[in-house]
């Protein structure tokens, strides 16, 4: 005969068998971090010698070295700089688009939203290629604005379709209210749907922020000139130049990390409806 | 006046639609028109040469081959262990379970970082001299097992495939915990009702339930993984000896390396074109799925 102190035991020994499975594998995603962050402390001789997680002193100024020598200050504000460009633009651009895709009458509308939500489904490997050739003609190649409009046109399709679904949901009385009141068509987009739409322009935001953050390809074709490059191309190139600098370069990738682990913390609620809303489009 | 209206209403798709016109559907066109061109990218001059870009790829390059088999090896690697891990950790935390908003953090921080990032972290851990790894097997007494992970050509892959899969299973664990949550708790406690024990409740309620979400999965997971390729050169730059070659490094390297541009978009079609082959072929196998 099982007792209620047989199941209760069960069901707590399934509770931490549990709980271990979920631990580990959460410190095997934690731990490589830590590790960079440790060796970011160490000074060049320690960094192989001593495997030891938590350094015996703190070097702290191999941020300043990485920040001021090697060049990261710089990098950092490029990276800035494009992401700050680039979520405004895609923002306002793919707003007013998707307001019109969803409460407009126009001819080619169709057609024209068919193209964005087929430009969302169509993989083209190797798009950098004749992007090469196409900033190349414009003379835009190897310049901050090239780059920003091809990290627009990178996020637009999803950011269009985002924004419509929530446009297509929202209740239009708001609106006729506005205009009835005399409000133009920018002005109900500017005063009245976009703020209805702020927790879908969050996703937005976010999603677009991380995406040109980490963005390494584009960045690498297009920019010759190190004062223009951002992070993740300038940290490849320092690992390519200076090998054994391991603790700056351990410092360069934490400058790197820390944004984009800082913003998620912040904002995780808008990244996991993104996710979701992201699958449904499969 | 109705004139007005309307050119009004182009006004709020033009930015969009220029930009898209200029950054997508040219290059779009490009890439199929350069396919059939041998040309070095800089000179005025294209020589048209037909198919032959695409008869090279298919026939000659065996490195391009090599390439594909590899992103296979790790689609396929990632498809089971890194799906199958997403799956069991979201259905662990799918419960009354303290920590879960804890966990559900954690798993997501390495899809949020860089493949530059984790790339070169995990190259650190994993070298072969001064890395984490072989002095954390010495110490246990593994030395033997000691090796240099990704110069040693019949490690290389695999250890790329292992790092893509703990940079990618967050996507697969959020996903699977969203479609674990739609399924409706009145569900399992029927089939308790009617003797089902906890096995048989999850073989025959979660699963079939969850199908059509690991298809979706199935397809997220090929689609990201055939096409992953600045992690591999953060970690390998293709290397050992094109042994962590993939084709979209190919395509890089067709362009950046040897100035081949009309090769490099003749790959880029091919490899677009068995893509999408792919994952029709997947959609196609979902519904049938569905239907059963």
């Amino acid at each position: 005969m099982k007792t209620a102190v047989y199941y209760r035991t069960k069901r707590i020994a399934i509770n931490v068998l549990i709980h271990v499975f979920l631990v580990i594998v959460a410190i095997t995603c934690i731990f490589p971090l830590v590790w960079m962050v440790s060796s970011s402390l160490k000074t060049q001789e320690t960094i192989f010698r001593d495997p030891s997680l938590i350094p015996t002193e703190f070097h702290f100024e191999n941020y300043y070295l990485a920040w001021k020598e090697g060049g990261f200050g710089r990098y950092f504000l490029n990276s800035l700089l494009y992401t700050v460009s680039v979520v405004c633009g895609i923002v306002v651009i793919s707003s007013l688009a998707a307001y019109a895709f969803s409460r407009f009458r126009f001819p080619g509308k169709g057609i024209l939203f068919a193209m964005f939500m087929a430009a969302m489904m169509i993989p083209i490997p190797g798009s950098f290629v004749p992007l090469y050739v196409l900033l190349n003609k414009l003379h835009l190649r190897n310049t901050s604005i090239g780059y920003i409009l091809c990290m627009i046109n990178v996020g637009l399709s999803t950011s269009i379709f985002l924004l419509k679904t929530f446009f297509d949901k929202m209740p239009k009385e708001l609106e006729d209210a506005a205009r009835i009141d005399g409000c133009s068509k920018l002005g109900i987009w500017w005063h009245v749907a976009l703020p209805l739409a702020k927790p879908v322009l969050a996703v937005v935001i976010v999603f677009n922020a991380l995406n040109v953050w980490n963005e390494y390809v584009l960045a690498l074709i297009i920019f010759d000139s190190k004062p223009l490059m951002p992070l993740q191309v300038a940290l490849m190139t320092f690992q390519g130049e200076f090998i054994t600098r391991y603790p700056l370069l351990m410092a360069g990738l934490t400058i790197t990390a820390l944004p984009i682990i800082i913003v998620y913390i912040l904002m995780q609620k808008y990244i996991v409806k993104g996710v979701t809303a992201g699958a449904l489009v499969g | 006046m109705r004139l007005r209206n309307t050119l009004e209403n182009y006004v709020f798709v033009l930015p969009a639609v220029a930009i898209f016109a200029v950054f997508y559907i040219i290059p779009f066109i490009w890439v199929v028109q350069l396919g059939l061109y041998e040309w070095d990218g800089i000179l005025p001059t294209k020589v048209f040469v037909g198919l032959r870009n695409f008869q090279e790829i298919l026939f000659e390059d065996r490195i391009w081959w090599q390439s594909m088999w590899q992103a296979g090896y790790i689609t396929v690697f990632a498809l089971t262990f890194q799906n199958i891990l997403a799956f069991l950790l979201a259905w662990a935390c799918d419960r009354e379970i303290r920590l879960k908003n804890f966990y559900r953090l954690i798993f997501f921080i390495p899809p949020v970082l860089s493949e530059v990032v984790v790339g070169l972290v995990w190259q650190w851990i994993l070298d072969g001299h001064y890395g984490l790894l072989n002095h954390g097997l010495a110490k246990i007494g593994l030395s033997a097992f000691a090796r240099n992970w990704l110069a040693d050509p019949v490690t290389a892959l695999t250890t790329v495939a292992v790092v893509h899969s703990w940079k990618g299973f967050g996507w697969g664990f959020l996903i699977f915990l969203a479609g674990l949550q739609t399924i409706p708790r009145e569900l399992y406690e029927a089939a308790r009702v009617d003797g089902a024990n906890a096995w048989s409740s999850f073989t025959k309620v979660t699963i079939p339930l969850m199908i059509p979400v690991a298809m979706l999965v199935g397809i997220l997971t090929v689609l990201g993984t055939m096409q992953a390729f600045v992690l591999i050169i953060a970690m390998t730059g293709g290397g050992p000896a094109y042994h962590t070659q993939v084709p979209v490094l190919r395509i890089l390297a067709a362009m950046r390396g040897s100035s081949r541009f009309g090769y490099a978009c003749a790959q880029g079609i091919m490899f677009g074109v068995i893509l999408m082959a792919i994952s029709f072929i997947q959609y196609r196998f979902s519904r049938k799925a569905r239907q059963v």
